[in-house]
């Protein structure tokens, strides 16, 4: 509430409304790494129940996957330099990697939806088999929560150019990092756990 | 879109029947009524679009009482069915409705409001603080778990309730065995009130960590705080796998998927798991803060300082730890293996230390103590012999062998309810009792209170002591009746007893809110119980910005500290500046509204429409991240008013203190 505003640290940093938000997102990221852990574990005791359908090594195209993989790795370093930009208050580098990152994200989620819909049309859906359930509604959630990341990204970035790079406006860019980071490690064991295991196995 | 606008409304029972035309009856009262006194615009200025903490406070306990209302009515009709041998009043099907919404309300919409209730009237003013560290999101929290109750409540009349019981187990619960749409009611209302829950954890541990006062160490903090702080990281850690749980039961439910269905390669098994991965941490949760208040309420009524704080701080972390590791303990009985079921008793028994601990720490705060025999101490004085015995239950049910035995026989019932009632109601009405001067500027009656604390105590151990006779004669829970010759008839018609005597213990209780709300003497002094933390320090009830001055701290029992050494209590007007708070928003109240729109036609499985509604949600984001209102400053000379009208007031303030 009080608005002793610290100028030594980082614009983001700088009033206590900040911290305490920067904190609360961090603590909604631990409640997020539960609800991914859940979903993994239900993946992981699902796996194998094929019920007849298709099985991983029938479906899953390596060479896509990959594509995906290189492309959200990749938002999320030109995130990292979107922020590093912010912090030496380089308002159009900002902008300028932010929309990099955004772009990434989009084809990731533009890959994604067509893979799905390509295994629909293989006759492998959602109400197939517990195998199949457990992994979209795993692979869908990660996609959903990218999905609101770039409508979420949007508006900060509309912000900023209303208003310029402001606590505020760094503050929200910051956090959107951080939830942007974590989806990518969430597609890091996705891509380990889901993919590249079953796939050797 | 295939509307079934036949299963609609529930026609055809009179006891529905006359709800409804109750229900209806009470909302054109409540609108008629708010209309006729020209209230709208107050309720929503001063209510309904509020922010602060104090508030919004009220409005969950108010719900929490309704709810109880509710789950107790839910209640009292079962054991009406069961009062007698073969009795004809509920059929099978009504019944398991019944004791489904019945353990819903009480756990997740009684239970919960009222201590998340108490939790956002006292905690930040305990710690010192204006707010707590979202407002906003705080108002979204409440708002959010209204809308999941009421979308809930309204199940047994549209549509139809629940009915495979409050841990909705699979395959029962799945399309397959239970086609209606009650269960949808199930996943979707206790989805949005679930996020609602999330929330205020996050909120709670960010306000507990960050807003403290000056001088508040964490091993300064009031007991209460301490045991809500630990709560709030509970929500936190398991929540999300209640979220995830619902989501799958409702994908499978409405979108053919096969999580735990027996078809399709489904599991089951896995959503009992899921379910009590959350479900037993749950139980923490609601009883963690319930022993803050008890120690609140027995270290000022003894006049001491609580004994074994530390040991306390630790053994409530303790108890968080394990009661993430005992949830297989629900269903030893599924079998897997003498191993695990062995591992999970130990861990199970293992929570009996800590909370061993409280136990002898709350004795020893009131051992050479002059003992204050309020209302509220009285709670927490039937509350551990009550409680000893369902922990001394619940090792027995803890023992994996043993448990074949107990498991889903009324045995069970009665410890659950040993548990929670002497843990969590109990609790709770401690908690109104002591804190409602502080919430309103007027006491509770202590007449009206004892005539409440002995009826419903005596109502509440004649209800289940017989249950537990009953259980290990191998009556089994969920049974809608039993015949004569099993001999069961005297217990139950004991028990039915006993129900009525605790309602009439919960009818003194709402008469004694009217009586004290009408008549109750105004003239108090902000400290009526000669109290010993920082709540007690400023006015009652507090002014929205709580402090003037924010308090510094110097010991625990930081209040008392302060009486004893004279410091901190006078304000010079100097000393006063300006204070900076949140605005009023109506953007939480909307989220509310539009969740439940979108919930109910999920519920209905009106998946288009049920997008459509969902945009809305979406446009409520949208508004939030352009919002940038900063909130308003309070000047000086409203402050220096405010301040002056309870310090002088108080001079003269009766105390209530012996």
């Amino acid at each position: 509430m009080s608005a002793n505003v610290n100028t030594a640290l980082p614009l983001e940093y700088q009033t206590e409304q900040n911290r305490m938000n920067i904190l609360g997102f961090w603590i909604f990221l631990g409640a997020e790494i539960i609800l991914f852990g859940t979903l993994f574990a239900v993946f992981s005791v699902l796996s194998a129940r094929y019920a007849g359908g298709p099985t991983p090594k029938d479906l899953f195209e390596i060479k896509d996957v990959m594509v995906e993989t290189i492309l959200l790795l990749t938002s999320s370093f030109t995130c990292g330099l979107a922020i590093y930009e912010m912090r030496r208050h380089n308002r159009n580098g900002l902008l300028l990697w932010f929309i990099i990152t955004l772009l990434l994200g989009a084809g990731f989620v533009f890959m994604e939806i067509t893979e799905f819909i390509h295994y629909v049309h293989e006759g492998a859906t959602m109400q197939t088999s517990a195998f199949l359930s457990s992994f979209f509604v795993l692979l869908g959630t990660h996609g959903l929560h990218v999905s609101m990341g770039i409508g979420w990204a949007t508006m900060v970035i509309i912000q900023i150019l209303k208003r310029g790079l402001t606590p505020v406006t760094a503050r929200k860019t910051f956090i959107i990092g951080l939830y942007w980071h974590f989806l990518d490690v969430v597609w890091i064991f996705i891509f380990t756990f889901v993919y590249l295991a079953r796939m050797v196995a | 879109m295939n509307i079934n606008w036949h299963d609609f409304f529930i026609v055809g029972n009179p006891l529905i029947l006359g709800s409804q035309i109750a229900i209806l009856l009470t909302m054109i009262g409540i609108v008629a009524g708010v209309t006729y006194l020209k209230k709208w615009k107050w309720l929503w200025r001063e209510w309904l679009t509020t922010v602060d903490h104090k508030r919004i406070g009220i409005m969950y306990i108010l719900s929490g009482v309704l709810m109880f209302f509710r789950g107790g009515v839910d209640g009292l009709l079962m054991k009406a069915q069961t009062s007698r041998p073969e009795m004809k009043f509920l059929d099978a099907q009504h019944y398991n409705e019944i004791f489904t919404t019945h353990g819903v309300i009480m756990i997740l919409f009684a239970a919960m409001p009222l201590l998340i209730g108490l939790m956002n009237v006292v905690i930040p003013l305990q710690i010192g603080a204006r707010d707590v560290a979202f407002p906003q999101l705080n108002a979204l929290s409440f708002w959010l778990f209204f809308s999941g109750a009421m979308l809930f409540n309204i199940s047994f009349v549209v549509g139809g309730s629940p009915d495979a019981g409050w841990t909705a187990y699979f395959p029962l619960a799945g399309k397959e065995f239970t086609p209606g749409i009650g269960n949808n009611y199930y996943a979707i209302a206790l989805q949005i009130a679930g996020i609602g829950t999330l929330m205020t954890g996050i909120n709670f541990i960010v306000t507990i960590l960050k807003m403290r006062t000056k001088g508040m160490t964490l091993m300064r903090m009031p007991m209460f705080t301490w045991t809500s702080f630990i709560a709030s990281v509970i929500i936190v850690a398991s929540f999300p796998i209640f979220t995830v749980a619902l989501a799958l039961m409702t994908f499978d439910r409405i979108f053919g998927t096969h999580f735990f269905t027996l078809a399709g390669g489904g599991m089951d098994m896995m959503w009992a798991n899921l379910f009590w991965l959350w479900g037993h941490p749950e139980v923490y949760i609601v009883v963690l803060p319930a022993f803050g208040m008890f120690s609140e309420v027995i270290s000022t009524f003894s006049r001491k300082m609580l004994f074994g704080y530390k040991s306390m701080v630790f053994s409530i972390v303790g108890i968080a730890f394990l009661s993430m590791l005992v949830w297989v303990h629900h269903f030893f009985t599924m079998g897997a293996g003498p191993g695990v079921n062995s591992v999970f008793s130990i861990t199970t028994m293992m929570i009996a230390i800590p909370t061993g601990v409280k136990m002898f720490n709350w004795l020893f705060t009131m051992r050479k103590g002059r003992i204050e025999f309020s209302t509220a101490m009285l709670w927490a004085l039937a509350f551990i012999p009550c409680f000893i015995i369902g922990g001394v239950t619940g090792v027995m049910l803890a023992m994996g062998a043993a448990d074949y035995q107990y498991h889903n026989t009324l045995f069970l019932v009665a410890h659950f309810h040993y548990v929670l009632i002497p843990g969590v109601v109990f609790a709770v009405f401690a908690g109104l009792y002591y804190w409602w001067p502080k919430m309103f500027g007027h006491m509770l009656n202590e007449k009206i209170g004892k005539i409440h604390f002995w009826f419903f105590t005596i109502g509440f151990n004649l209800t289940f002591m017989p249950m537990f006779f009953l259980g290990l004669d191998g009556a089994v829970r969920r049974s809608y009746t039993y015949s004569a010759e099993s001999g069961y008839a005297p217990l139950f018609l004991l028990s039915t007893i006993g129900a009525v005597i605790l309602a009439i213990g919960f009818g003194a209780l709402c008469y004694n809110i009217y009586w004290s709300a009408r008549y109750a003497d105004r003239n108090i002094s902000n400290d009526p119980w000669d109290a010993r933390t920082l709540e007690w320090a400023t006015a009652s009830p507090p002014p929205f910005y709580n402090f003037a001055k924010l308090p510094e701290v110097k010991s625990v029992d930081s209040f008392w500290y302060m009486k004893k050494n004279n410091e901190g209590l006078t304000l010079k007007d100097e000393e006063i500046e300006e204070i900076h708070m949140p605005s009023n928003s109506g953007l939480p109240i909307y989220m509310g509204v539009i969740f439940g729109i979108a919930g109910f036609f999920l519920v209905f499985e009106w998946k288009i429409a049920a997008l459509v509604a969902t945009v809305g949600i979406l446009i409520g984001l949208i508004i939030r991240s352009f919002d940038y209102n900063d909130g308003f400053h309070v000047h000086v000379d409203e402050i220096k008013e405010t301040e002056k009208a309870w310090r002088n007031v108080d001079k003269g303030g009766n105390s209530h203190v012996s």
